[in-house]
């Protein structure tokens, strides 16, 4: 199943919420204030850095742009895609859990 | 009746230490926006001003946005404009105004980023140097 945050891991719960949950082989889209959470050498690269190994963690790309993160500032192994990647990554898992 | 409004608008001579917390990410909600508004009326008035960043604030000043994608307004460049009101402030000596760019240290580390990520020069403060200079404001205002 896929399973999306937007909100940013410094302000609240909703990614460590997700991560809780989340089983072996689902996916994250990590989109709006979420992106903050891909953000490698950060205090909360961790838990994306953890995820990794059991999940795939995907990150919007029109919202790193906004906020100005650029790709070479995520974590390895997370995966960028556009808005077609996003309609592409719920037609293909299944149930989509918000956590909103 | 005359008499209450003429005092109500006579801010003449009325000088105070605002400091305006920004604690928000840019995007996901209007607070950072908002208090970018409330600091831009405060220059109009010759009020000294102490624009700080904490928590999520810090992402408001992030260099390279670029917001074409999401179809929302980069308000980033805005605190070039900020930045412009301080160095006039601090250039010119017939003006009683001093302003201050403030980010928090402990909240700039933790997100990975040095004062070479930002679009405008700030003065990095740990949290103690902050909490002490907040304690010295009259009005604060945190979005």
């Amino acid at each position: 199943m896929l399973h999306t945050v937007n909100k940013s891991p410094y302000e609240r719960a909703n990614l460590d919420s997700c991560l809780r949950l989340a089983q072996k082989g689902s996916a994250i889209l990590l989109y709006e204030d979420g992106v903050y959470a891909a953000v490698k050498d950060a205090d909360a690269s961790a838990k994306i850095e953890g995820a990794l190994k059991d999940l795939s963690v995907f990150v919007l790309g029109p919202d790193l742009a906004a906020r100005g993160i650029e790709e070479n500032r995520l974590i390895n192994g997370v995966v960028v895609v556009d808005y077609g990647g996003f309609v592409d990554l719920v037609g293909e898992h299944g149930p989509t859990q918000t956590w909103l | 009746m005359e008499d209450q409004f003429e005092d109500l608008f006579d801010i003449e001579g009325v000088k105070k230490k605002f400091m305006f917390v920004n604690r928000k990410a840019p995007y996901g909600t209007i607070y950072a926006l908002e208090v970018l508004e409330a600091v831009l009326i405060s220059a109009a008035f010759e009020q000294h001003a102490a624009i700080v960043f904490v928590d999520d604030g810090v992402y408001q000043i992030k260099k390279g946005q670029d917001t074409k994608a999401i179809n929302m307004k980069n308000f980033s460049p805005t605190f070039k404009i900020i930045e412009m009101e301080k160095e006039d402030a601090d250039e010119d000596p017939d003006m009683d105004m001093v302003w201050r760019i403030i980010v928090e240290k402990e909240s700039m580390e933790a997100r990975g980023f040095t004062p070479d990520d930002f679009v405008i020069d700030v003065e990095v403060l740990s949290s103690a140097e902050l909490g002490a200079f907040m304690e010295e404001q009259d009005v604060i205002l945190s979005g």
